[in-house]
């Protein structure tokens, strides 16, 4: 059976219907990304998939004892709350020092389990929520926007980190996304979110979808082709760079959205 | 020894600090003071309740704490603009105590001791009452501690992880209300927030844990209470005001400490 999947989804806010008819489903392993424009209902969908959000309409089903790794959009902590980056790995169930430590050491943030949260920088930041998630051994990882306030070279960076972790373990990536390109060349599968899901498929077919062009414009297709023409040499070179590394080939057009 | 009464006194306010230290961590992680404030004015409509009724005024004040507080975390869960419904909540629930309070009978009433404490005047009851309400809240927020800091974190997160927030969010009222009623016999009804707010935030600038900084309110309050008896048997000053007062004062040394510390 499928981790996770969504059957005929709606959600209002108040009057406000910002989800209807949605229905998917996410299998082992793979990378799913969900895009649309701002107020498409993306961080909805994720949060009424999570459990967080109640759904109106339709209904969500996990796999039974389905571990899920969440890494949300942001997380502001307050600076009155002393927080190290061990104690946060902790909450809310204790792991051991090794494990704690070994998941730091996995994106890159080795020996830092005494440094506050609050002075790390936002790529460091989003780096342990991505370990926290991965303490949690998960089947799926959902990540909501994590590369939010990076800039582009920590972006190529965090994605890439994702990308391996997700090779070593094999989990499923379900991603939020507006970073058009990056997403949709590592992506199985891509969704084009608008309130409802306007168009669905393999990131080639996506992109070539009118729905697609109608949301987004046309001039994503050049960044795309640029991408995909990198990709099959993209990950010979680049393994072991710090996320400050300035990298040449990682040129971003973002599309105006 | 406890036939003295400034050790009774002291007592009193060792148990109070022992419960408002940890709350009064959260009050200030999720920034809820304001919060606090409404439930204890509403202890005023409860002294009235409880002196009608003639029932205990630990009872009154308890029930008209945790009405509050469930109505305040009811209005707020729904989406009012918490900072006005807290500011209506509040000072009606202590203008209509004050009223109720006038129109009961046959009784003396000595309000200024429901306003700022009659420490002093605790007895042997009163201190048990008083330090089994601070153990109960000790368990309760020891027992859903990392549940607690995670939905404190972020509801996302906590809700993602398994933990219902909405059930942390009821364990804080409850936590909330029972210190009201405890707290309205050491400093009274318009300082109980201060008790709540100032050892925390004394506690944060020594703090590298959440754990530490809890210690370290329980410490701030006991050392304040301690302090504040001392300083109002010699100066003859209001016992309640002066262990606020000590309690500001120790907040003002940390912050100055923990700076030269940062610059050191």
């Amino acid at each position: 059976m499928s981790l996770l999947s969504a059957d005929d989804v709606a959600v209002r806010f108040g009057g406000a219907t910002v989800l209807d008819g949605v229905s998917l489903s996410i299998e082992a392993g793979e990378i799913v990304t969900v895009i649309g424009p701002n107020g498409s209902g993306k961080s909805t969908l994720m949060r009424a998939l999570l459990g967080i959000v109640p759904v109106n309409r339709g209904r969500v089903v996990h796999s039974p004892g389905l571990r899920i790794g969440y890494v949300p959009q942001r997380l502001a902590i307050d600076r009155g709350l002393p927080m190290p980056v061990g104690r946060f790995l902790s909450l809310p169930r204790r792991h051991s020092a090794a494990k704690a430590a070994a998941a730091l050491a996995r994106v890159g943030m080795a020996g830092l389990e005494k440094r506050a949260m609050s002075d790390l920088s936002g790529g460091q930041f989003q780096r342990v929520l991505l370990a926290r998630a991965l303490l949690m051994q998960p089947q799926i990882l959902i990540l909501d926007e994590p590369t939010q306030g990076l800039d582009q070279p920590g972006e190529a960076a965090f994605y890439r980190l994702i990308d391996e972790v997700r090779k070593e373990t094999g989990c499923a990536v379900l991603m939020v996304s507006h970073d058009l390109h990056v997403v949709m060349a590592a992506s199985d599968r891509v969704i084009c979110l608008n309130g409802h899901i306007c168009c669905e498929g393999a990131p080639h077919v996506v992109s070539n979808a009118p729905e697609y062009r109608a949301l987004f414009g046309l001039g994503t297709q050049g960044a795309l082709a640029l991408y995909q023409h990198r990709h099959d040499h993209d990950h010979d070179h680049d393994h072991g760079h710090g996320h400050d590394h300035a990298h040449p080939h990682h040129i971003h057009e973002t599309p105006d959205a | 020894m406890l036939d003295d009464f400034m050790i009774r006194a002291a007592l009193a306010g060792i148990g109070l600090a022992l419960a408002a230290g940890p709350l009064g961590c959260f009050v200030v992680w999720r920034r809820m003071a304001f919060f606090g404030d409404a439930t204890a004015h509403a202890a005023i409509l409860g002294v009235a309740l409880a002196l009608a009724f003639s029932t205990s005024i630990f009872l009154g004040t308890l029930a008209a704490a945790l009405v509050m507080a469930l109505t305040v975390s009811t209005l707020a869960g729904r989406g009012w603009a918490v900072d006005t419904t807290l500011g209506v909540l509040a000072h009606s629930a202590l203008a209509f105590g004050l009223i109720a309070i006038s129109f009961v009978q046959g009784v003396r009433v000595d309000l200024e001791s429901y306003l700022f404490g009659d420490i002093l005047a605790v007895n042997l009851t009163d201190l048990a009452v008083i330090w089994s309400g601070a153990l109960v809240v000790l368990a309760l927020i020891g027992w859903r501690w990392s549940g607690l800091l995670t939905a404190t974190l972020s509801e996302d997160l906590a809700q993602a992880s398994g933990v219902r927030p909405g059930r942390e969010r009821m364990v804080l009222t409850l936590a909330l209300a029972v210190v009201v009623a405890v707290a309205i016999k050491v400093v009274g009804a318009l300082l109980i927030a201060a008790m709540l707010i100032i050892p925390a935030a004394a506690a944060r600038g020594f703090a590298r844990t959440p754990e530490a900084m809890a210690l370290g309110a329980i410490a701030a309050g006991a050392l304040s209470a301690i302090g504040g008896l001392q300083a109002s048997l010699h100066f003859d000053t209001p016992a309640g005001p002066s262990i606020v007062a000590a309690a500001a004062i120790l907040f003002a040394l940390s912050v100055t400490l923990s700076a030269l510390r940062g610059r050191a």
